[in-house]
Formats: C-alpha cells, structure tokens, sequence
C-alpha cells in the first residue's frame, strides 16, 4: 500500500465477564449458549413491566479489577444511564449502560495498553471502561434484508459487557489486532473472561483516512475479522479519496460472510440516545478501601508473567510473548515444567508444532486433547532416545488426534527407535547383500556411505539409530576394506 | 436569565414522534402543537429559577452501592415466557422484518 | 348494617371470631358490586372464582384452628398497574388489554401471604397518567357521591371502590398525587408512603423517581394496617429501603405529645377554591381547640413543582413507557398480508395503542430529553428539584407536621376539564411536592362542599409514617368524618 492518508482507527470492544455466574441485573443463569430459545429469561431480562434491575456485585469487582490492568483510574462514584433507541433485540426499547452525567463519571476512564506488533512496541489509550446489559439476538430466516419476518431469543439479553473505548490511536488494522490479542490475554489472566466463547468478544471501530470523514464500523465479532474488516474498510475509504469521492460519516456494517462493509442507512441525526440516569438503580462508590482490596486479589497480569518467564525459566523475550499471549497456552508451558522441568524444549514444541496442530484442527488449547503430563513424556522418550525429533513430530500429531500418551502411539505405531545392534547389523547384511555396486563405491567414496545408511533407514522404516547404523556401516565397510587389502 | 425556547413546530413533533416510535394522524399533530405548546409556555417559568452551582437530585433516597450476589435463580418457563407473545415461531418471538 | 360497610378491622375481627364467614362477606361485597358498579366503573376485572376460592380456604384454616394472616378474609381490591400473576394486568390502556403478567408484584406476594382476598383490579387513568380516571381505555370512573363528577385520579377505581363499599381496602399508586387526589375527591383515606419504604416490583412504571405502592380505606387505622402489610425492604427492588419497624398501628392510638404543625402558604393563597379553603380552616380551628397551633410557613420553590414534576416524569415515562411495541405482550398491530418493517410496526403499533394523554406525554418527554434540549428542561429540572427539598427540609427545621387542602378544588364534573391538559396539570399543584421530597403524605376527610367530599392533607419527614399516621388518626377523631357512606 503506497504512503496515502494517514489512518485513524479507534476501537470499541465489548467484552462478556463471562467468569460471572449470573447476567449484570438479575439472576438468570450466565451460561446461556446452546439453550432453546427463551428459556434463560425472567421478568427482569425480558423487560416485563414492573420488573427492576438489581447489579451484580461480582460484575463490579471484575470491572474495577479490569479498570486498574488497563491502567485505569476508576471512578469515586459512578451511576447508570439509559441508552434509549428503539430495536427489537432490546427489550426494553432502553438499554441500560454508563454515560457522563453532570456529576459523575465512567466507571473508569485515561489508561493505556502496551503491546507488541511487528516486533516493536506501541501504545494506544484508553478513554473509558464502563458496563453495560447485552441485547438478545436475532435471526433472520433468509438472511439481513431478505428475511419476511425477524426471529428474537432473550437468553443472552442481560449478560454482562465490558464496554472499553479506546483513543483513535491505532494507525493501521495491524495494530489492532495485534491489541486485541494482548487485551483477550489481559482479561484471561485476570480470570473474568474466556475469549474461545463464542461472541465474547465483539467490536466496533471508527475508521477515518486524511481527508475524509470518520465511518463506523459494526458487527466485527472474531479476531480473524478484526484486522480482514479494518484493512477492508482502509482500502475502501483510500479509493474512493483516489477518485475524488468525499468519504462521508456514517455507519457500515461488517458483513463477515461477503467480507465487505455495507452502508447501514442509518442517519447521524437520529442517533439521539437522549442518555438520562437510570432511576433504578442507586450510584455505585469506589473508594481506596475497594481498589485496595482488589489489588490485592488480582492475578498476575501478561505483563508481569513476561517478566517471569524471562527471569525464572531463562526463556528469551520473544518466547515469553508468545507463550503468555495466551493465558492457556502459558499455563500449559508451566503445568509441563513442573513434570518434566527443561523449560525451553517445552517452550519451542509450544511455540512450533503444537501451535500449528492446534492450529490446523482449529481447536484451542484449553479444548485440546494433549495435556502437559502427554508432552513431557513425549519430551522424556526424545531424550531417552526412544524416537527421533522427526518421529515425535508425527507422535504429536497422533497425541492431538486420539488424546493417547506417547507411548501408547509409539507401541501401537511401531514408532520405536531401534538401537540393538544385532537387528540393525542384520539389516545391514541384508542391505550390503543387495547393493553391491554402492558397497564397492562406498570403499573409495564417503557420499556412497550415505546411500546405504539411507537404504538400512528406508529398510528399518526410519526406526534406526541413524547414528548407530552410520557406525555400524562404516565399521562393516572397513572391516571390508581390510579383508580386501589382505588378499 | 435565559429563556428556553418555549414552542414546538409541528415539524418537530413530526421528529419527537418518529424518535418515540408513534405514529400520529394529521389532527394529532396538529393538536398536540398546540397543546404541548401551551403547556411548554407554563413550564418556561422553570427558567426564572437560578440554579447555578446546584446539583442535580439525581435519586431520591441516597442510597449506594445496593447489589446482590452472583449466585444464579432459575429462570421463568418458557410457556410463562411466551404466553403473551403476539406472534412466535417455534420458540421464538416473531417481529416484523428488518432491512 | 350491611357488612360490606363494616370497617377493615371490624370485619377481620368478625371473621377471626367466627362471628361471620369469610365467604358470606364475600358474596355480600359482590352483591354490592353488582349493584352499583354499572353506575361507578371501579373495576377493570372481577376475579370471582378465585376470591372465592380464597375465602374458602382462609374460613377453612379458621375452622382447623390454624394461624391466618392479619388481612383475613377481607376482600380487597388491587389498580390495575400492579402485577397480579395470571390476572389481567391492563393499566387502564388498550396496549395492555390481553396482558397477563407471570409474576406477582412483591406487595401482592405479601398480601396473599396475610391471606388478603383479591377480588379485582380497578379502573385507572391510562399508565397512570391523569387526574380524573377519565384517559382510561376502559371508560371513567365515575364518584360514588355524584356519578356526574370526576372521582380524581389516577387511583380513582380503587378510591371508588373502597368509598362505595365494593371493597374494604385497596391499593392504589401515587406519583403526583394519584392516591391522595381520588381518597380527597371520594371521601376515604390515602396514603402516599415514604419514597422506598414500599417495594415497587411489579408495579408498572410511569415515573420511576416519585411513585409508591399505597393503601386506600375508609379509616386512618385500616390505611395503617394495610401499610404494614405491604411496606418493608424488597431486595429485588433497588431503591427500597431498610426499616426497624413496620408495623403502625400498634401505637396508633398513643399520645402524639408535642407538634409544632405548619400550614404551606403557597397551597392556601391564590388559585383554591374558597369552599375548599373554609373547609380547611374549619380544621385547622379545630385543632387550635386542641391547643396544637398551626403557624403559616411558606416554601416559595413550590410555585415550581409543576413543571419540575412534568418535565421529570414525562421523561421517564418516555422511556418506560418505549417498551410497549407489540413483539412480546399486549396489543400489536394485524399485520397479516402487509409487508411492513419493523419501525413501521412499532409505530403504527403505539399510535394505535396508546390514547393521546400518554402520547402527549411520551412526546413532551422525549423532547425534554432530545439533544439541546436536555440541559434546559431536564437537568434543569432535577437542579430546581434540589431546591425545592432544600425547601422543605427548612421547614421541616421548623415543624413537624405540614398541612394542606389535598386539591385545590373540590371534585368537577366529568369532561370539564379533560380538553384542557394545562388546567388538570395545576390541580396537583398540593399533592406534588410530596413526591418530590419522597416524603410521607396522608389525605383524610375534612368536610363536604354540596355533597362532594373535601380532603386535607398531611405530611411529615421522610420515614415519619407513624407520625403522620397518629395525625391523621387524631385529625379524623376531631373531624369526625370517617367510614363514610355515599348514598349510592
């Protein structure tokens, strides 16, 4: 992409606390994925008149809690607001969030986030954290704009959101992804969220290129997306300045399917949220008592492990990155140093093949069929010598496969490395037995040694000692040579 | 002391209704204007009243920090749900079309 | 005597005693509405089987010696904007005409727990919106002392109900003053409680910061029995508060000792109606008979509680009210055959619904709330809302009891004012403060004008029911004007 206008992108992400038992205002159960249709509703979620919320304290602690890993400076005291907008996933025709009133504030705001992206560092602020309820969801038989009628399930109206606004500070769709990834890691480290949930994690952006106006970007529900939707957007909004077309504000929907973004209809003047307090509900205060308890109780943050890792397992910074990206995949690495206790052998098939399996067979770590316990024995059994690196390669893959331990997959395989002398010498007779022109090379000429180790390899289905059998063979030859030069 | 602007046009209320979602005939229109204009003019005294530096109630008992615990309840069935659903399909409420 | 005009109290006790059955009283209270309400229009539902069934089994615990609850038997009727689940719950709109709520309001639970007997839900303004029970979708009540006059609103079925005898008690709301009005209008007892003291789950939200849940009777004790069933903290309603003691009418009857008592100039001066006002100070020279000197105090910010009312509970009526479109309950536009979007159908929907005081409202809120428009009428709004409880706090400095006319006129002739919103807006200028300050405030009797009942008000520091309730009972005993009975 030739040096055209400067990008701006900032991001709004919502995030589930899916940790939380229960939804933000009442007390339907939190785990609302693949349950029929409106059977995780009550009076409160559902919007029914005369019902009233009541908050979730946990909902408050997580936030503070999240508000103080982003750097944040909560608010003393802090109140809800209601976002009023009609849509049939609300059913209220309100939601309830947080907004600046005359007197109060977010209940966080002015903190920042670092992260790595292209191997350099960069940091981006955060405006405002703030909760918020979840609508429900909608269906439309056909697809967005075709369908006769609109289909509407409550259940996950009422799930607490994490509501985290950042400064327009990201200057290319890179950059974003790469913070969205340290800001899931954040949040899994803290133990309130887990981004392999479906719909967890959903994103807007404001994207705007130098000289034209700033569009909105909605619907952005998956990592993969985040940077495909934003890069979409950026091209878009660059050829249509190439041709002389003003870039007017307005709001676009990421249609993930099509993978492009589509004009919403939506005119800015009827965005009148007309934000006023939610009589409901009473002002929540943070005082230093509060923020000091849940300093104390907070887990160790991406940040700090990093550091950890670096210090107490001797691992180079780019690997301690890598493994604390992912809260799951950090805890993976340390469960299999307890057992097996080399750390950067652990750290390298982490970082290499068992990523890329996962990887492949798109499954998460936490989700996987391999435990700490199978790779440490799966390491053990290299270093025993039992299988070769290239053996455990496909070992691993058998591990993700069927979930059985290494030695099971090696027995069953007949994956075992051959190191009694008496069967690869037999081989070797064998082998020397049929290729007489290359042992008679193999007396002048060194390379021709490798022709028949690769044929005892081939012969032993790569199960051989390679440095046994190289021994072995060289041994015969000059064993050879002597008998030659005695006659 | 400032004035708020005390009437409405009818093609304010045109917006109002649109923003409430109430569809009004023409006669409605019209005599809510002036109606709510009336009423509009009374309130505009509200204007007198200094109230710089005072802070807005925004509750009225003073309460704070009213929670409850994160331990889950069970949920409505989903008959009681659906019983006074206009329209529903399998177990869904059925609305009129999106575009 | 009838029995259906026994006092609350008088009949629990009967039924208690086995003097009379519980079911017996019941068929007598129905007899009763079958007389009269053609004429009155209290009720929006009956719930004959159910009361029935109720009242069966209440006579059969008696007679099997177990514990019953404190309303025993006594039939009991409910507005019609608070949640009775599997009973019809309309408030008074045609919005709401099918809806039948899964769930019951905490006071509700609490009143079947006494083993009260609900036998129906009454006639209201629309959504509570109103003055005079005339917006209802379901026709107006009409005032058992004069079925050509207005029997104030928005409570008026229930305040009807219990003045005409179909009912013992009732519970009404009150948000600008929607018990207190229809008790002054009808000649019973109304109490507005403590912003908080009584839960407001299931009661379906008009203008969230000022409404409470409250008893209507036709006696200050029976108003103070029904309170202390139906107050007390509810968990799962935010702003309901924690109180020691909830029951007020064990020391009902007490001494009240000394009280300094104020009257509210600005609610005696311009603009009442000077039968009302002869009424008033009748009272107030009644009790200086007492010795209890009523002193004149003035809180000049009250010339501003009708606009500080509006503009705030229109606002939050607009919102509340935003949830009414026709997907999950209620009324819905027939869409069979059309192609309609959805905003079509909302719209189409809750013009239909809705009658024009609500839309009138609902209009005025949204646009006090609309973007540059916010500042001016709302927040402005709730700032004036600081001063005028920094008023009252004053006076309440000062004295312990506030008194007042309830309305500033006595009650009118149905349709007189109804065309002109403005007009009916003014006559709460007496009740709003109350729910302004979120303080305690009582209507009782205090004498008639050609027949038609006049009300006075008193009220009292926040959470000070139980002395606005010894007033009020002192009040009544110097008046003389109780278990009234209109000639209907």
């Amino acid at each position: 992409m030739a040096e055209e206008g400067k990008v701006k992108i900032g991001l709004e992400v919502h995030c589930q606390l899916t940790s939380l038992k229960t939804k933000l205002f009442c007390s339907c159960s939190s785990d609302y994925r693949g349950k029929p249709p409106n059977t995780n509703v009550c009076p409160v979620c559902l919007g029914l008149p005369g019902s009233l919320p009541v908050l979730n304290k946990k909902a408050v602690e997580y936030a503070v809690m999240v508000a103080l890993a982003l750097n944040c400076k909560p608010a003393k005291m802090t109140i809800f607001a209601r976002k009023n907008y009609f849509y049939p996933d609300l059913p209220k025709n309100f939601q309830i969030s947080q907004y600046d009133l005359e007197g109060f504030e977010p209940l966080a705001s002015n903190g920042y986030v670092t992260f790595t992206v292209n191997k350099k560092k960069k940091t981006v602020k955060i405006r405002r954290i703030h909760l918020e309820e979840d609508p429900g969801k909608l269906y439309h038989p056909g697809g967005l704009g075709f369908a006769p009628y609109t289909l509407i399930d409550y259940n996950r109206s009422g799930i607490a959101l994490l509501e985290i606004v950042t400064e327009p500070d990201f200057t290319a769709p890179a950059e974003a992804r790469s913070f969205l990834q340290k800001l899931r890691s954040t949040l899994e480290h803290l133990g309130v969220f887990d981004g392999s949930l479906e719909g967890s994690m959903r994103c807007d952006a404001n994207v705007s290129v130098e000289g034209g106006g700033r569009v909105e970007v909605k619907n952005i529900s998956s990592f993969k997306d985040v940077e495909r939707a934003l890069s979409y957007e950026v091209v878009r909004q660059r050829e249509l300045l190439k041709k002389g077309v003003k870039v007017r504000m307005e709001t676009r929907h990421w249609d993930e399917v099509r993978r492009i973004t589509v004009s919403l209809r939506v005119k800015e003047e009827e965005k009148d949220y007309r934000y006023f307090m939610e009589p409901d509900l009473c002002p929540v205060t943070i005082d230093e008592d509060f923020v000091r308890r849940i300093k104390i109780q907070m887990p160790e943050l991406p940040d700090a492990r990093k550091e950890r890792f670096i210090n107490q397992y001797g691992l180079p910074e780019y690997d301690a990155e890598v493994l604390v990206a992912d809260r799951s995949l950090a805890d993976f690495f340390e469960d299999c140093v307890k057992i097996y206790g080399k750390p950067k052998p652990i750290a390298n098939w982490l970082m290499g093949d068992f990523l890329q399996c996962l990887y492949s067979l798109d499954v998460s770590v936490k989700d996987c069929k391999v435990t700490p316990k199978h790779l440490a024995e799966m390491l053990s059994l290299m270093d025993d010598g039992v299988i070769s690196i290239k053996i455990a390669k496909k070992v691993l893959w058998e591990m993700m496969k069927t979930g059985k331990p290494a030695s099971t997959i090696i027995e069953e395989k007949g994956w075992r490395r051959i190191s009694d002398m008496n069967v690869i010498e037999a081989v070797t007779e064998k082998i020397f037995k049929e290729n007489e022109k290359a042992v008679k090379d193999a007396l002048v000429d060194e390379k021709a040694i490798n022709f028949l180790v690769g044929k005892i390899m081939e012969a032993t289905k790569g199960m051989a000692d390679p440095a046994l059998t190289n021994k072995i063979v060289r041994d015969k030859l000059s064993r050879l040579k002597e008998r030659l030069q005695l006659n | 002391m400032e004035k708020a602007k005390t009437s409405i046009s009818i093609e304010e209320i045109k917006h109002l209704a649109w923003l409430a979602r109430l569809e009004l005939t023409e006669d409605e229109k019209k005599l809510y204007t002036r109606q709510l204009n009336k009423i509009l003019e009374y309130f505009n005294m509200l204007s007198e009243l200094n109230t710089e530096n005072i802070p807005p109630t925004y509750h009225l008992t003073g309460k704070v920090n009213v929670f409850r615990e994160d331990e889950p309840k069970p949920s409505l069935d989903v008959n009681e749900v659906l019983m006074n659903a206009p329209r529903k399909r399998k177990q869904f409420f059925e609305c009129a079309k999106i575009v | 005597m009838k029995l259906y005009w026994l006092s609350a109290k008088e009949i629990r006790d009967k039924i208690l005693a086995r003097e009379v059955k519980a079911e017996e009283v019941l068929s007598e209270v129905f007899e009763r509405i079958e007389d009269v309400e053609g004429k009155i229009n209290a009720f929006i539902t009956l719930c004959r089987e159910e009361a029935f069934k109720k009242a069966k089994e209440v006579d059969s615990k008696i007679a099997n010696g177990e514990k019953v609850g404190i309303l025993a038997g006594i039939p009991l009727a409910i507005k019609d904007n608070i949640s009775t689940k599997g009973i019809k719950t309309t408030c008074g709109s045609k919005m709401l005409y099918n809806y039948v709520p899964p769930y019951n309001a905490t006071v509700v639970e609490k009143l079947l727990a006494e083993d009260a007997i609900i036998i129906g839900k009454t006639n209201m303004d629309e959504f509570a919106m109103g003055t005079t029970t005339e917006t209802s979708y379901f026709g107006p009540t009409r005032n058992p002392w004069d079925i050509s006059t207005v029997p104030g609103g928005s409570s008026g079925g229930s305040a009807a109900a219990v003045a005409s005898g179909e009912a013992f008690l009732a519970l009404g709301s009150d948000t600008g003053g929607s018990i207190r009005c229809p008790a002054s209008f009808c000649g019973v007892v109304g109490l507005k409680p403590t912003y908080g003291l009584v839960s407001r789950y299931g009661l379906i939200a008009y203008a969230n910061s000022f409404e409470q849940i409250g008893p209507i009777a036709r006696n200050v004790y029976d108003c103070a029995l029904l309170l202390s069933v139906i107050a007390g903290w509810d968990w799962r309603d935010s702003t309901s508060i924690q109180v020691e003691n909830i029951d007020y009418t064990s020391k009902l009857s007490s001494k009240i000792g000394e009280v300094k008592v104020g009257i509210v100039r600005e609610m005696v001066s311009e603009g009442v109606d000077e039968a009302v006002l002869k009424n008033f100070y009748n009272y107030v020279s009644k009790l200086e008979n007492l010795n209890i000197p009523c002193e004149e105090v003035s809180i000049p910010t009250i010339k501003y509680v009708v606009p500080v009312y509006y503009l705030i509970a229109m606002s939050e009526a607009s919102s509340n009210l935003a949830r009414f479109d026709g997907v999950r309950y209620g009324y819905s536009l027939n869409i069979e055959g059309e192609t309609l979007d959805w905003d079509k159908f909302y719209s189409k929907t809750r013009g239909s619904g809705f009658g024009a005081e609500v839309k009138r409202r609902i209009i005025l809120g949204t646009y006090a709330l609309s973007a540059g428009y916010y500042d001016k009428f709302f927040l402005k709004s709730l700032k004036a809302l600081t001063l005028i409880r920094k008023g009252f706090d004053e006076a309440f400095k000062k004295f312990d009891i506030l008194i007042s006319p309830t309305m500033p006129i006595p009650p009118f002739k149905l349709g007189e004012k109804i065309d002109d919103p403005l007009s009916l807006y003014l006559c709460d200028i007496d009740t709003i403060p109350a729910n302004l300050t979120g303080i305690p405030a009582v209507s009782i009797p205090c004498g008639f004008y050609h027949n038609l009942p006049i009300g006075v008000q008193i009220m009292a520091p926040q959470l000070k029911e139980d002395l606005v309730l010894k007033f009020a009972v002192l009040s009544e005993d110097i008046i003389g004007l109780k278990n009234l009975k209109p000639n209907i």
